[in-house]
């Protein structure tokens, strides 16, 4: 169980602002905090990792304290036992790949974790290239990898896959889960991309203005505002396009793109990339069995 | 005749104030870099003041300090036996702060592009500082350093006003080229002068064009 009590005045765009969030997460669950950008996302996982001190709090991880403002304690980042895999990669260019592993490793640790981690995360062929000739992509498995060499009790995972797109998002997505269950660890994704959400996480966190408004599953938090729809994906939009009378809009779901008509007054609402839910309530939706087994 | 000691004079200065000077610029410029001291401005005009003034006034300056006269030339000799006025020692501390922005600059910007994260990874992987300094920092601004070295032994070399100013011109001590050359020129003795010349435009151009051709981006930089 991971215990935070956390208050910090930050910095944000338009002035000051008071980050005051209470979270309690379970061990190996897979939690992730949503909300804008400027929210305080970040800065929730830079005090868990101690690479950013809160004005007051407590941060208990498994029985230990790791912060106590109350008490002076503060656990010097070293000791923390927190895998990061930070927004930009963080990749040492100096090093290759399997360089950038073992620079991870602890003291006295076995090494043989490197070739087993590089296995799992199927790095095994580029272990010794210079992280700097890498794709983003391969970039952030080699992060991700590297961040579970030290064993962490965390994973802190930061906006991984925002830079990337979709078909190597969703490859990437299913190693995180892999190596979540594989390693039984208890991992903290910042994300802002609701399927990416919906996909991964046990539970959420919804912050706004460094307040957490709503916790829970991922459809308690994003489906329980009175839609009773029959059916309802999300997805984004990728096009709009004006008509005579009405606004036809493009929203890409997976990898559907599925038009849908709207008024005027929605239309302008609506702009290209905003993440969406498609609902429908009015109509009963058609099933049409894949394989006709009964024949 | 042509003597040799003058030019092998100038290149023991120039390596021994390189290596000195790259020990104190590797710490002070990576304090530069992280520091949110208030003093962090004074601090870097100071480095920077070699860049402006007349060599003469570090020299003059160095000169009083150094005297035996007052106290703190009184304190190294008593202390250290040390007399720094006209003697090779003093001439190395002279080159040391009168090429401090030269090293300082190149290895400061070289910190400032590598991105904050590379450091918090290697803390968070339970590094110290020392460790990240030494196996993550340093190896990534290796470019910046050997710009560093290189602008500092060249214009180590190249010293004159601040050479004459304390050091004098006192053979295998103090002679360096570039005073021989001013020497030579006042006793008609263009011959020896311009041999002396010629070795020191032919070695700076060389390690200039080096520098030019492997690291040309930085360069362009500080000499703007």
């Amino acid at each position: 169980m991971i215990i935070l009590h956390l208050k910090k005045t930050l910095d944000a765009m338009d002035g000051k602002m008071e980050l005051d969030v209470s979270m309690h997460i379970k061990e190996n669950s897979l939690t992730t905090i949503f909300g804008e950008s400027g929210a305080g996302k970040t800065s929730i996982l830079r005090m868990i990792s101690g690479l950013m001190d809160p004005d007051s709090g407590r941060i208990e991880v498994n029985g230990k304290t790791w912060y106590n403002s109350a008490a002076g304690t503060n656990l010097r980042i070293q000791n923390r036992k927190i895998g990061y895999v930070f927004q930009d990669y963080a990749l040492f260019p100096n090093m290759t790949v399997k360089e950038n592993l073992s620079y991870a490793l602890k003291k006295r640790q076995d090494p043989r974790i490197v070739s087993e981690i590089l296995d799992i995360i199927e790095l095994e062929n580029l272990k010794n290239r210079k992280s700097g000739t890498l794709s983003g992509g391969q970039k952030q498995r080699v992060s991700l990898a590297r961040a579970l060499v030290g064993s962490p009790e965390i994973l802190l995972l930061d906006e991984p896959l925002s830079a990337l797109d979709e078909g190597i998002r969703s490859k990437l997505q299913d190693y995180i889960l892999r190596v979540h269950e594989k390693f039984k660890l208890t991992t903290i994704l910042v994300s802002h991309d609701l399927p990416e959400i919906f996909k991964l996480s046990d539970q959420i966190f919804l912050l706004k203005n460094g307040i957490i408004e709503r916790s829970g599953s991922p459809s308690e938090v994003f489906l329980s505002n009175n839609i009773s729809g029959k059916y309802r994906f999300t997805g984004t939009i990728i096009e709009k396009t004006k008509n005579d009378v009405v606004h036809v809009i493009g929203v890409l779901v997976g990898n559907n793109l599925i038009k849908v008509i709207a008024t005027d007054e929605e239309g302008d609402s609506l702009n290209i990339g905003d993440k969406v839910m498609v609902v429908s309530k009015a109509f009963n939706p058609l099933i049409i069995k894949l394989n006709d087994q009964n024949k | 005749m042509v003597e040799w000691s003058p030019i092998i004079l100038s290149f023991k200065l120039a390596g021994i104030t390189t290596l000195l000077l790259l020990l104190v610029a590797i710490p002070l410029s990576y304090w530069l870099s992280y520091t949110r001291s208030y003093f962090k401005p004074v601090i870097e005009t100071l480095v920077s003041m070699p860049l402006v003034l007349p060599p003469t006034v570090i020299g003059f300056y160095l000169l009083i300090a150094f005297s035996p006269a007052n106290w703190f030339g009184e304190f190294l000799d008593e202390t250290f036996n040390l007399q720094l006025v006209f003697s090779f020692e003093g001439l190395i501390i002279a080159s040391i702060l009168y090429s401090l922005p030269f090293m300082v600059h190149p290895i400061q910007s070289g910190f400032n592009s590598i991105p904050v994260s590379y450091s918090e990874a290697s803390f968070v992987m339970g590094k110290t500082r020392m460790t990240t300094l030494f196996k993550v920092l340093i190896p990534n601004i290796r470019f910046s350093i050997l710009t560093g070295v290189v602008l500092t032994f060249a214009h180590t070399i190249g010293e004159f006003g601040v050479v004459l100013m304390i050091g004098g011109n006192i053979p295998d001590e103090t002679r360096v080229a570039s005073i021989a050359i001013y020497d030579e020129v006042e006793s008609l003795n263009y011959r020896t002068a311009n041999i002396y010349s010629i070795i020191l435009f032919s070695i700076t151009f060389i390690i200039l064009l080096t520098v030019y051709v492997t690291n040309g981006r930085y360069m362009k930089r500080i000499w703007k």
